[in-house]
């Protein structure tokens, strides 16, 4: 196996940049939203939660196209971006990561809601009494008891960041050096003829890169010990 | 102090509860759906009624009229639940220190160290809730309500999910920190064994409502509560002394404010004052003072009611000195005795009558 070009490395590391930054600007988001959706009731709830889940259902090329309608440079949000904090995102690798957040905001948020709903509401109520606020056991008791459905979440839309094509492409275009992820550039080296050993090639890294985010989940997951026959009287 | 009035309406059951009671342990006593845990959560601020006050030690908690609610996080009250609900991610210590750290430091009056020695939780600190036996996880659920400073006590059937040795051992405990601390305590519970044991005043409640407030042996001796505290299960209890322990033939001897009872050996030391219950099926009567027979307890009496209802059991009332005891006759026994009100009696009670349901203890 050859070692990885200069602009093989640099691909890789704008995908893995892209798919980070994405996961940590929509995780407290996506916190946020799951406990409002396990929690609290609300007339709309429906619509928010089909909202939510839209980009999970929606062609991603549609999401591309209301992202380049809303955040372009003369769109709604982008133009205020624009003009107030000089923020440019079309076009930009900081738009492919706009992009690769909201395809994976409805992994994500599933993910943590189902972890929130199995913790047992009684638990909040208990650290109530002991005068926690409701800040303070969030972070306390319901964050940390919902962490396998949080590193769970991570990893379902750090990966999903990662393969993003569709919403990517129509959002900010395929720019060599600032746009062009991983699976962007397998599709670049398959439309060019005799280009098939660099399209394996970067194939086989986004498989090594799916199979290390995996193993690094396994890992991260904080697991209850087993109980030992002999610690139970 | 507590003093309770409040009015909740719950889906199709009806909260109506008003009471007040002054004593180191009150007791609320009703069956599983009577509205105990409701009344706990109102109390608690975990649900809101619609209606009404609630005031601990003339704090008060909430007020419909003066439109206070305090919310919970700042009521002070120390709720146990019946399974514990120890946070599963946080050792034992750190459960234990949740609601201590949330208080300012000036405001302690319940120090950690007096809490893990009088509940025996030294040995237990680094452990994981998930590896603690249900008693041990049941101490560790009081230590952490008793270490977030209560004015209160809020035990909600603590024993339900416990075995039976288990459940005395925690009794001792709980007896221990009422010794120890003076919070009063508010003690849910469906036993009439338990309430005997700890309560010192009593709220019979059923469907929602307070049926009794008083005193534990008042409540317990009263015949018109008895399908509440359980007709099987009527009965008197009298507040007894330990003042004799037979090692040879395993009897301790209690004394009480008309007599001496003779049980089967109580694991109470001397001078401990125990509440013994006396169930009326277990009060034999007779006119004159029997001998040659095996009943160790002959207590010399006066009849003082005859509750005569329709159907072949009777219930007779009696004085023992200063107690009232309950003799559950049938109706034919009562006749052909010609039993009377104001008629000098002899109850007899079998020693053999007392378990540790009659007493609480082992």
């Amino acid at each position: 196996m050859h070692g990885l070009s200069a602009e093989e490395i640099g691909i890789v590391l704008l995908s893995l940049r892209v798919a980070t930054v994405s996961v940590l600007v929509s995780l407290p988001f996506a916190v946020l939203v799951a406990y409002v959706l396990a929690r609290a009731d609300f007339p709309g709830k429906t619509l928010v939660d089909a909202i939510v889940h839209l980009p999970l259902v929606l062609p991603p090329v549609v999401v591309g196209y209301a992202l380049l309608l809303l955040f372009g440079k003369r769109g709604p949000i982008g133009g205020l971006l624009n003009d107030w904090f000089g923020i440019v995102v079309a076009f930009r690798w900081t738009g492919a990561a706009l992009a690769s957040a909201l395809m994976g905001f409805p992994l994500m948020v599933r993910a943590i809601r189902l972890s929130i709903d199995a913790i047992d509401r009684r638990l909040e109520t208990a650290a109530r009494t002991l005068g926690g606020s409701h800040l303070w056991v969030f972070a306390s008791i319901t964050v940390p008891l919902a962490l396998p459905g949080i590193v769970t979440g991570i990893l379902l839309s750090f990966a999903r960041g990662l393969g993003e094509f569709g919403a990517t492409i129509t959002f900010v275009s395929n720019i060599p050096g600032e746009t062009e992820t991983l699976p962007l550039a397998i599709y670049t080296f398959t439309q060019v003829p005799g280009a098939d050993l660099q399209a394996l090639r970067l194939s086989l890294v986004a498989v090594a890169l799916s199979i290390l985010a995996l193993m690094a989940s396994e890992w991260l997951t904080p697991r209850r010990k087993p109980k030992a026959a002999d610690d139970r009287r | 102090m507590i003093d309770v009035d409040v009015e909740q309406q719950l889906g199709g059951f009806l909260l109506q509860a008003i009471f007040c009671a002054d004593a180191p342990v009150v007791g609320v006593f009703g069956r599983s759906g009577a509205g105990k845990s409701s009344l706990i959560n109102v109390i608690a601020g975990v649900t809101k009624p619609r209606r009404g006050h609630v005031r601990i030690n003339d704090v008060t908690l909430f007020d419909s009229e003066q439109r206070i609610n305090v919310p919970s996080a700042k009521r002070r009250v120390g709720y146990v639940f019946q399974d514990a609900l120890l946070f599963p991610h946080l050792s034992v210590s750190a459960n234990l220190m949740y609601g201590h750290r949330l208080h300012a430091a000036g405001a302690h009056f319940i120090e950690p160290g007096r809490v893990i020695d009088v509940l025996g939780l030294a040995a237990l600190m680094a452990r994981r809730p998930d590896t603690l036996s249900g008693g041990e996880k049941q101490r560790v659920a009081i230590g952490r309500a008793l270490l977030s400073q209560p004015r209160i006590l809020l035990l909600d059937e603590p024993l339900a999910s416990l075995d039976v040795p288990r459940r005395t051992e925690i009794l001792d405990y709980i007896e221990r920190l009422r010794d120890e601390f003076e919070i009063p305590i508010l003690y849910v519970s469906h036993s009439v064994p338990e309430i005997t044991r700890l309560a010192d005043a009593v709220v019979v409640m059923s469907e929602g409502r307070c049926l009794a407030v008083g005193d534990v042996d008042e409540i317990m001796g009263r015949m018109d509560l008895k399908p509440y505290t359980g007709r099987f299960e009527g009965g008197a209890v009298i507040e007894t002394t330990v003042t004799a322990h037979d090692p040879g033939d395993q009897l301790t001897t209690l004394g009480f404010a008309g007599g001496e009872l003779t049980v089967p050996r109580v694991d109470a030391a001397i001078g401990k004052r125990v509440r013994a219950r006396i169930r009326a099926r277990d009060v034999s009567l007779a006119v004159q003072r029997p001998t040659s027979i095996s009943i160790l307890n002959i207590l010399s009496g006066r009849v003082i009611a005859i509750r005569d209802e329709t159907g072949p059991v009777v219930d007779v009332q009696l004085a023992v000195g200063e107690v009232t005891l309950t003799a559950r006759i049938t109706r034919r026994s009562l006749v052909q005795l010609g039993i009377r009100e104001q008629q000098p009696i002899f109850a007899l009670v079998k020693a053999v009558s007392f378990d540790h349901r009659s007493t609480g203890y082992s």
